[in-house]
């Protein structure tokens, strides 16, 4: 029964292809949108996300404002949390914007960070050429640096900078490294920064205590836990002070704005979706018009035993199918433009099941809601009129 | 002989506007099976009303219906199409054959809603336009066919669910005499073979191929009495 519905109103469709065609124009307009404008925003989403992501989303980064009794971390609370559960590593980091000079040359105003070996072990990429910080460096407050693509071609332009000298606030330091220039955020960009160890850096910049200190994760999705387990170091540490610390988890940053972004894709299909609802109005106008055609076809249908329900459902169907196929027609196109888009601005093209699924069911939901309507004008027409309407 | 429709005191009336205008008034009615019944008036009579509440297209004001038992009163929609479907088979004076489906698909329609598998629905409907003389057109529209074919096509529709009464109106007022002859001539044999047909006309040659024809004038019946 349900079959012979389909294919009878496929067959009426086909019949009046011009008509049908236009008729799912709104709807393929509509679905095409939806599709387009969520898999571009779930595009941009995920490249923005992915970027976030490389800066450190396995990073939590703790900032010490200090209490007036103890302004900020010392070696012992350093070693303390690293001895949490799920801690690969922690890096502080000293900072400071100092002048340095190469040969006569002054660059000021250079930013100037103390790090540790685990800063270098996390990130394998950061080192270009030389080595990193080693333990020693550290332990024997070593003046080495490690020099970013900007500095190398101010100061060294032309020559190889490794195992030459750099004077940094006065005091001379060896090179021994560079780093690979780094793209992307600013900040997170390395490429105008001298990193030496930080040891050196707090005797150097006269700095006591450590402020900043990132805590590298074994596993990200702990990342709730491990911040407990920090402030439970943190908190004695500080004697239960107020506002001596902040935590700044990185995977928090990336979920709220995944959720701002899907909030917006939502918000733009939503406006989308008015064009459905435009679409559907245009079913139900085709509907009917097919209806007050077809009057005499429902009463002679009806007079053959067809029960207001059969007739029903025969309208409602064909609704669906037009709606349906107009959301497959959208789907493709939808899917066309967002790739075309993606591949023009530049960020990764997926389209989710997810997507399809509420595209699809929300122009088959487009049939019912709107087809509903014509459908049961059709079944209650009075079979005796309908056959006289000839 | 079975009876297979009786009308007692049936009454129509329909209201056009304040005024109530009777249509029918206390009709009875009694037709057996194998009957070749015709329902002879006028326009205007009340014959189309009459063929409306045989049909169960229609419902009576007052009075009470059986068709094969059934009473049709309390009936409601769904019920009476699987009446109609059952125990009625259509034919019409301008055949209401659909324009886009073949002969056979026409033939198949009232089987789609008795709910007939396809194989089946098909293997009928062949049979039954074998019946009336078309088994070599069944792929042809209906404008592929002259109108005589297109009601005998109808006919075949009729006929194809088996139903109790073929119930046809004015069934040769599109058609020439000849082919309106050769319909009537299908009639008598399909009457022949036991089946029980009531016929609506205005045309008292037609109606004279009844073997009973009932005179109704201004909603009311009176026997011409059995040739």
């Amino acid at each position: 029964m349900l079959f012979e519905s389909i294919k009878m109103s496929y067959e009426n469709i086909v019949r009046n292809k011009l008509r049908s065609f236009l008729t799912m124009l709104g709807i393929v307009i509509g679905v095409a949108s939806i599709i387009a404008l969520i898999t571009i925003v779930q595009g941009a989403t995920n490249s923005i996300s992915d970027q976030v992501t490389e800066l450190g989303a396995n990073k939590i980064t703790v900032n010490v404002m200090g209490t007036p009794l103890k302004q900020g971390l010392n070696q012992e609370d350093m070693l303390n949390i690293s001895e949490e559960e799920n801690i690969k590593g922690v890096s502080p980091t000293i900072s400071g914007k100092t002048g340095i000079i190469y040969e006569g040359k002054l660059m000021e105003n250079v930013t100037v960070q103390g790090k540790n070996e685990v800063y270098f072990n996390m990130d394998t990429s950061l080192l270009k050429t030389g080595r990193s910080i080693n333990i020693l460096d550290l332990n024997s407050k070593n003046q080495v640096a490690i020099i970013g693509s900007d500095i190398i071609h101010e100061l060294y332009f032309g020559v190889d900078p490794i195992g030459k000298d750099l004077v940094i606030n006065g005091t001379s330091y060896t090179v021994v490294g560079t780093l690979n220039a780094s793209s992307g955020f600013s900040m997170g960009s390395n490429n105008e920064s001298v990193i030496i160890p930080y040891t050196t850096a707090m005797r150097s910049l006269g700095v006591k205590n450590i402020s900043s200190l990132d805590v590298f994760l074994e596993d990200t999705s702990l990342a709730d836990d491990t911040v407990t387990d920090l402030k439970g170091v943190l908190n004695p540490a500080f004697n239960y002070k107020e506002n001596a610390y902040t935590i700044f988890n990185m995977g928090d940053m990336i979920e709220s704005f995944e959720s701002m972004m899907s909030m917006m894709s939502l918000l733009l299909a939503g406006i989308a979706a008015i064009s459905l609802v435009v679409g559907g109005i245009g079913i139900m106008n085709m509907m009917l018009v097919s209806i007050t055609e077809r009057t005499m076809e429902i009463g002679l249908r009806k007079a053959l035993g067809a029960t207001p329900k059969r007739i029903q459902l025969q309208f409602v169907i064909e609704s669906i199918f037009l709606s349906l196929v107009g959301g497959l027609i959208g789907l493709v196109l939808g899917g066309l433009i967002a790739y075309t888009a993606a591949a023009f601005i530049g960020i990764g093209f997926s389209l989710s099941i997810a997507t399809i699924l509420l595209a699809v069911g929300f122009s088959g939901l487009v049939g019912i809601v709107f087809g509903y309507m014509p459908a049961r004008k059709a079944s209650q027409l009075n079979p005796i009129d309908a056959l006289r309407s000839l | 002989m079975t009876e297979v429709l009786n009308m007692q005191n049936i009454s129509k009336s329909y209201y056009m506007g304040e005024e109530e205008l009777e249509v029918l008034r206390k009709v009875n009615l009694q037709v057996n099976s194998g009957e070749f019944l015709s329902l002879l008036g006028p326009s205007g009579s009340g014959k189309s009303t009459m063929m409306n509440i045989i049909g169960c297209l229609d419902i009576p004001s007052s009075g009470k219906y059986l068709l094969s038992g059934n009473d049709i009163e309390d009936l409601d929609e769904t019920e009476l199409a699987f009446i109609r479907n059952k125990e009625i088979g259509f034919v019409f004076q301008s055949f209401q054959l659909l324009p886009r489906l073949s002969a056979l698909q026409n033939v198949e329609l009232p089987l789609i809603y008795a709910g007939l598998s396809s194989t089946e629905r098909k293997e009928r409907s062949l049979k039954m336009l074998d019946r009336v003389g078309l088994v070599d057109k069944t792929k042809n529209l209906p404008t592929q066919l002259s109108g005589g074919q297109q009601q005998r096509v109808a006919i075949a529709r009729a006929l194809v669910t088996e139903p109790t009464i073929l119930l046809a109106d004015e069934p040769t007022g599109a058609l020439d005499q000849k082919t309106g002859a050769q319909v009537m001539e299908l009639f008598e044999e399909l009457n022949h073979d036991g089946r029980t047909i009531i016929m609506i006309t205005h045309d008292i040659g037609i109606a004279r191929h009844a073997k009973r024809v009932v005179n109704i004038l201004d909603g009311q019946l009176s026997e011409q009495g059995v040739q």
